[in-house]
This record gives structure tokens, C-alpha cells and sequence, in this order.
């Protein structure tokens, strides 16, 4: 019995998405290279790399061509640490501000 | 018979219940996790179980990250330049950065090049495939060696775990940290994929003509490569 599973798609598929994440990290390198700052630089850092990394998951992990039940049980959770993630950034506000009290800015 | 679609736990005294085709979208989510069996259909359980490892890796990294995070915002002293700290010299000019992007490459094209390997297995091109992955393994081991030169030379110019020349001390500790284990995820992986890949040329798969384990092997390797973009963009971009 020959195996229908896995999946084909053409090679001319995975070569574009190489090329894409090529043309991605080098964007995302001249950011660093041409200094730009403030919240430029972090939204393009940002954008980025959620480009690069949708196109990982989606692309060459197969995520695209999957059935919902897995990719929710895969890619909801993740979701639990922008929660972490806000919980420590305020908490990190206030520590940096009691520090400044307390130190006095020079450290 | 030694073909396992969907699991190894197969009733072999009554025959498979002919199943119609599973509906797909919003409805097919809800029947696929009340059928009170398997939720995951059509994914080979050795694929569901990489998927929730790399969930859980997901959740390490991710804590990493956010430590870091933490302890970047709170000290007091300023954080030290990645940019100029991560620079190297070459033929007279100092270029940013410039090591971590030649690695940002490599590691993208290894994942290129595993892709394709997964591609060409479930064609059955084996040799193809095993060369692929071999690629694969030794564009790994690269990154794995240069990250061992990026080390020695911050070592060598005095940045340890509890302290820096350059500024606040927790850089070292979030970079050693961070790197160190996404490092050993890389070794790892060139170990695994290596092992796979020599299975492959010897044609242990050829029986069973079942190369499940190439693109399992792929999504372990990607995940690598997916953690490295967050890496990037958070600890040496930011």
C-alpha cells in the first residue's frame, strides 16, 4: 500500500519562503544598521519578526495545511504568556521606579 | 501491517470502522475533540507529541525571554550596546553586528534546506533527502561554531554572568543564559538530525516507505530556527 500521507507541495513553494525570510533578516538587520530608534525601530523589529515567524510556523512547519484541532492546541496556550508578559512588565515599572527612589539615579 | 497512521493502538479482531471523511473549519473542531478518541486526526501521533514538546519548549524559551525582559527594565544602569558589543572588524571597518546576521542566515538556510528534505521524503527521493538533511546538520554545526567564537571573544573581553565592563551586569547572565540553551538546542538537534539522516541513506524507511520521521525531525529543526528570530529580534536587535 503506498503512503498517502504527508504532504506535497512544490518545491518553488519552500525556495520563496527562503527567499522571503532572506529578504526579512536583512531588513530587519538594516534597522540595527541605519540606528533607527525609538518606536520605529521596535515596531519594525516587531513586525518583522512576527513575519518571519508566521511564515516558519505556517510554511515550513505545515501549520497552514493542518486541522484546526491541532493548530489551536498548539497556538492558543503561547497566548497564557501575554498575560506573564504584561504581569512582569508592570511589575518591572515599579521595581525600576522604587530602584531610582532609593539608589538615586546615578546606580 | 507496520504502517501506523494514525497510532499504533489499532483493534486488529474487528475491522476499521470505514470512516467518512472528516468534516473540516469551526464544526470539525468541535467534533474532533467530543468524539471522546483521538482529537488530532490526521496527524501521525509521533507528529502530535513533537508539537507539544515544542509547546512546552515554547514555554522555557518564553520565560527566558521575559526574565530578561524583567531584568532589563528594572536596573538602574544602562544597558550595554548590543550593537557595538556584537561588532567585528573586518578588512579595516568595524560592521554592527554583522556576526549574528551572518548566523541569522545560516540558520535560516538550514531550515530552507530541511523543508526541502521533508518535501523530497515524502516523494521518496532518498538520497536527496538524506543528503538534504546532512546539509541540514553541518549548516547547524556552523552556527554551533559560531556561536562558540562569539563566546570566547565576550569572555575574552570580560563578560561574565555577574558582570560586564560595558554597563548593567545582568547582560551577561540574560546572554549566557538565553544563547547557551538555545545553543544546546542547535547541538542537539545536529546529533538528531544526523542519526535520521544516516537511517534514511541506509534505507531504513524503504520497508515501510513511511518517512514520518524526516518531517518530524523538520519540526524540531524549524522550532530551533523560529526561536533564533524571537532571540534576534529581543535580545540583539531591542
Amino acid at each position: 500500500m503506498e503512503y498517502t500521507q504527508g504532504q506535497q507541495h512544490p518545491i518553488s513553494l519552500y525556495l520563496k519562503i527562503w527567499g522571503l525570510l532572506f529578504i526579512l533578516s536583512t531588513l530587519s538587520y538594516l534597522v540595527d544598521y541605519f540606528q533607527f530608534h525609538g518606536l520605529l525601530r521596535w515596531g519594525l523589529i516587531v513586525t518583522f519578526m512576527l513575519l518571519k515567524a508566521g511564515l516558519i510556523v505556517s510554511i515550513f512547519m505545515h501549520m497552514a495545511w493542518e486541522r484546526l484541532a491541532i493548530i489551536y492546541a498548539i497556538l492558543i496556550p503561547p497566548l497564557c504568556l501575554l498575560v506573564l508578559l504584561g504581569m512582569m512588565a508592570a511589575e518591572a515599572d515599579y521595581i525600576f521606579l522604587r530602584r531610582l527612589l532609593f539608589f538615586g539615579s546615578g546606580g | 501491517m507496520a504502517l501506523f497512521p494514525r497510532g499504533p493502538a489499532v483493534v486488529e479482531n474487528r475491522a476499521p470502522p470505514a470512516e467518512p471523511e472528516a468534516p473540516g473549519g469551526l464544526q470539525g473542531f468541535y467534533l474532533d475533540w467530543s468524539s471522546d478518541r483521538e482529537a488530532f486526526k490526521q496527524v501521525p501521533w509521533g507528529k502530535a507529541m513533537m508539537w507539544i514538546f515544542l509547546l512546552s519548549d515554547t514555554f522555557v524559551f518564553s520565560c527566558f525571554l521575559i526574565g530578561y525582559m524583567a531584568v532589563r527594565m528594572t536596573t538602574t544602569e544602562p544597558w550595554p550596546n548590543t550593537s557595538e558589543v556584537f561588532a567585528l572588524t573586518l578588512a579595516g571597518h568595524s560592521i554592527p553586528l554583522i556576526l549574528i546576521a551572518i548566523m541569522t542566515f545560516v540558520l535560516i538556510s538550514s531550515s530552507g534546506t530541511m523543508a526541502m528534505a521533508v518535501n523530497f521524503a515524502y516523494r521518496r527521493a532518498r538520497i536527496r533527502t538524506g543528503l538534504l538533511m546532512l546539509a541540514t546538520a553541518l549548516l547547524g554545526a556552523t552556527f554551533v561554531g559560531m556561536q562558540a567564537f562569539e563566546w570566547s571573544k565576550l569572555i575574552g573581553e570580560g563578560v561574565r554572568p555577574w558582570g560586564n565592563p560595558e554597563g548593567a551586569a545582568q547582560f551577561g547572565a540574560s546572554f549566557f543564559m538565553i544563547t547557551g540553551f538555545h545553543g544546546l538546542h542547535v547541538s542537539i538537534g545536529v546529533v538528531y538530525l544526523s542519526i535520521v539522516a544516516l537511517k534514511v541513506l541506509r534505507g531504513h524507511y524503504e520497508s515501510s516507505g513511511n518517512y514520518q520521521v524526516v518531517e518530524i525531525a523538520g519540526l524540531y529543526w524549524h522550532f530551533v530556527d523560529l526561536v533564533w528570530v524571537f532571540i534576534f529580534a529581543f535580545f540583539y536587535l531591542w
